[in-house]
């Protein structure tokens, strides 16, 4: 198993966001959590990457065989989790290239791999650059400074696919993307999936996962997963809506 | 911000100076205090002739007319004056033939230090003058540079070998009117470094001078006077480091730049004196008045600061320029973390026609400091078509420092072309989270936000040195970030 979540309660400001989360991925495995606005999506992946303003009441989260909650920010990327952000924050005076060339090289110390040179860094990153369709111009510019929307999120995936996650989360990355993008971006997730790892995939829309098809499909509402299921489940929510889960879930704790 | 990160930031705001030792050296010293018998007494233990001395009291009776200036935005308790001891100089001070013959006390310094005194001085092609405490120790590559004219060495051999060069351009850029410390340094000045480049000579070399303030309670008044004649080149590099101590210590240094028609002078400092501790007990006061003369026409004089050290750093090195065509540049990185204060920038006075200036300031505050940027740009009557470009930016890490920038503008001729950035931005949490979700410490995080931010000033250091700030950058604001 990659990753497990048990019974993950989660508070901010004395606010539960998170009411007893269950959640397995194991290898390979691809897995959609939809579900309406503030429902807690970001939230949960902010809390798998390590974002420390949470706190966390009751459960635990297991990451290949590690206690995920021990592990610093940092640590959890370099053991390969990967986070592709919902709004991707911009950094002024750092560019894409020199953020890559401290990232992969920190994970590969922390592996205990030789740093790249910077023959075989830029190699790297013209392949993957090619593999997301990424003007190589973005390399020299500053971390999503003045970046549009959609290369923001397209700057996402391509960071993803030079840093080569175990886990990767995507947190509704298909949102601003134009009807190219959006096939670009699923393509890079797509090269990506392999028997090693698992993605997540936050997202509002059907449309991407008739790209990235996935294996399972949850709906979180109100800090807790109320339903699990195919991709079919995916269908059955772009048409009907959120009403009938809703519904149903009121009925249950009624 | 969060409550834990503040915390956090508390709890990691305590690095200990690194370059903090004091080294055992037999001093000879002259007892605290200053009156008319102690400059004599200081004249005389260094040797000057009667008209240095007389020099010396003029600038002292001046002095005693005027009082401290208290306009900078920094706080300190007052000094006392007669508490300070004016002269310490190591006892064994002949001139060394060769490195060897130094005291190892003070080689053992410059080795914990990381000074390149030895072997790697020359391939680095740096010829150093070490000034220790107040008295030169060493000087090499006096006769590759004298093949060439050009004089490099301690202000006190200056004025005994060259007094005709001192007489003439002692004081010239910075009278000993100017102002309060000024008067002080003119008055008491212990050493310093002169250069001179002649007509038509382009320095092959970088030249340094590394300061260390060493002896107790013993304020450092350095003299440093470059002079690049005609057509001259030369880039000159001062650095400094000093060990813990607990009374606050009193800098005044004066340095004048002056450059000929068609001369360059490209000046660079890394300052890194001891700040004080983490509670700001101890620490530099760094009162320091830098100024150049850009007396000759296409003449070009360029300072390039990069300044983490002193508890109190006051500041603005300028550029007067007064010939025709002359061009005046300003790069700072300034750097304040725990309880530092600096008040710095430079003031920028165009005479002559068809002059230039260009002020890049970088201030980065951190912990509980204060960081001003404070810059003149004048544009005098005569001063046709004189341009000037100010970018004055301040970055933040965490929420109990402060920034402020006060840019002055006098222009006094209507053709002026004046244009001023400012920016103030934040080390965002988001930011450093979103940095450690790539795989990158908190540290490593800041780091790189700072070098991003500072690049562009430290683009305009020597290489060796670039790299020497960087990693003081990093130094200085170790555990500035939760
Ligand atoms: N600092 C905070 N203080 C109080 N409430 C917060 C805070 N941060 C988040 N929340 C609340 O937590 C809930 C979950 O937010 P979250 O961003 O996880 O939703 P989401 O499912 O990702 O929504 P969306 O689909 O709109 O992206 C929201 O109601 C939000 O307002
Ligand atoms: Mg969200």
């Amino acid at each position: 198993m990659l990753l497990e979540i048990k019974n993950l309660h989660a508070s901010i400001n004395g606010n539960e966001i998170l009411k007893g989360i269950d959640l397995k991925v194991d290898f390979g495995e691809v897995h959609a959590i939809m579900g309406p606005n503030g429902s807690g999506k970001s939230t949960l992946a902010s809390i798998l990457a390590g974002r420390e303003d949470y706190e966390i009441t009751e459960g635990e989260i297991w990451y290949n065989g590690k206690n995920l909650l021990e592990l610093a920010p940092e640590d959890r990327a370099r053991e390969g989790l990967f986070l592709a952000f919902q709004y991707p924050v911009e950094i002024p005076g750092v560019s894409n290239t020199n953020l890559l060339k401290t990232a992969v090289n920190e994970i590969r110390k922390y592996r205990g791999e030789e740093e790249l040179d910077a023959i075989e860094f830029l190699q790297l990153l013209k392949e993957k650059s090619k593999l997301v369709n990424l003007d190589e111009k973005f390399l020299s510019r500053s971390v999503n400074e003045g970046f549009s929307g959609g290369e923001k999120k397209r700057n996402e995936i391509f960071q993803m696919a030079v840093l080569n996650p175990k886990l990767a989360i995507l947190d509704e990355t298909d949102s601003g993307l134009d009807i190219d993008a959006l096939r670009i971006v699923a393509n890079g997730v797509n090269t990506l999936r392999s028997n090693e790892n698992a993605i997540v995939v936050v997202t509002h829309y059907q449309r991407l996962l008739n790209y990235i098809i996935p294996d399972y499909v949850h709906v979180l509402y109100q800090g807790k997963i109320v339903k699990s299921g195919s991709k079919e489940l995916a269908l059955e929510l772009e048409e009907k809506g959120y009403d009938w889960i809703k519904n149903q879930t009121e009925e249950v704790s009624a | 911000m969060s409550v834990t990160e503040t915390q956090k930031i508390e709890e990691l705001a305590n690095r200990e100076y690194k370059y903090g030792f004091v080294t055992e050296v037999e001093e000879d010293k002259l007892p605290k205090g200053l009156n008319e018998d102690i400059i004599r007494q200081l004249s005389e233990k260094k040797g000057e002739p009667d008209w240095m001395l007389e020099w010396r009291l003029k600038a002292y009776r001046h002095w005693l007319t005027m009082t401290e200036p208290h306009w900078p935005n920094v706080k300190y308790d007052p000094i006392d004056y007669q508490d300070i001891s004016y002269y310490s100089a190591p006892k064994k001070k002949p001139k060394y033939n060769s490195l060897d013959e130094i005291d190892p006390a003070i080689r053992e310094t410059y080795n914990k230090l990381g000074i390149p005194l030895e072997e790697q001085m020359m391939l680095a092609g740096v010829a150093v003058d070490a000034v220790f405490d107040s008295v030169s120790v060493a000087t090499t590559f006096k006769d590759k540079l004298k093949e060439l004219g050009i004089i490099f060495c301690s202000m006190s051999e200056a004025i005994k070998e060259h007094p005709d060069l001192i007489k003439k351009y002692l004081g010239s850029v910075v009278p000993y009117t100017d102002n309060f410390f000024a008067a002080l340094n003119s008055a008491v000045f212990s050493d310093g470094s002169f250069v001179y480049v002649p007509k038509g000579v382009r320095c092959p070399m970088e030249l340094s001078t590394y300061f260390r303030i060493n002896a107790s309670e013993t304020g450092q008044f350095e003299r440093t006077l470059i002079v690049a004649d005609e057509g001259a080149y030369v880039s000159y590099l001062e650095g400094c480091t000093a060990p813990i101590r607990d009374e606050n210590q009193l800098h005044a240094a004066v340095v004048e730049l002056i450059a000929l028609d068609n001369a360059t002078i490209k000046y660079s400092t890394v300052q890194n004196w001891y700040p004080g501790d983490k509670e700001g007990k101890g620490g530099i006061y760094n009162f320091v008045t830098k100024r150049g003369l850009c007396k000759g026409v296409n003449s070009k004089i360029s300072w390039t600061q990069v300044e983490t050290g002193s508890a109190i750093t006051w500041k603005y090195p300028s550029c007067i320029l007064q010939g025709d065509n002359s061009i005046g540049e300003f790069y700072s990185v300034a750097v304040t973390n725990n309880y530092q204060q600096a008040d710095t920038g430079t003031k920028m006075i165009h005479i002559g026609k068809n002059t230039k200036s260009t002020i890049v300031s970088k201030g980065i505050s951190a912990g509980r400091s204060n960081n001003s940027y404070r810059g003149l740009v004048k544009i005098g009557k005569k001063a046709e078509n004189a341009r000037n470009f100010s970018q004055c930016d301040s970055l933040l890490i965490g929420d109990k420092c402060g920034a402020h920038t006060f840019p002055y503008l006098e222009i006094n001729n209507p053709t002026a072309q004046v244009e001023h950035e400012a920016t103030t931005s934040k080390i965002g949490e988001d930011q450093i989270f979103y940095l450690n979700q790539r795989g990158i410490s908190k540290e490593d995080a800041v780091n790189l936000i700072v070098n991003g931010y500072v690049k562009e000033v430290l683009a305009e250091l020597p290489m060796e040195f670039a790299v020497e700030a960087q990693k003081l950058l990093s130094i200085s604001l170790e555990g500035s970030v939760g």
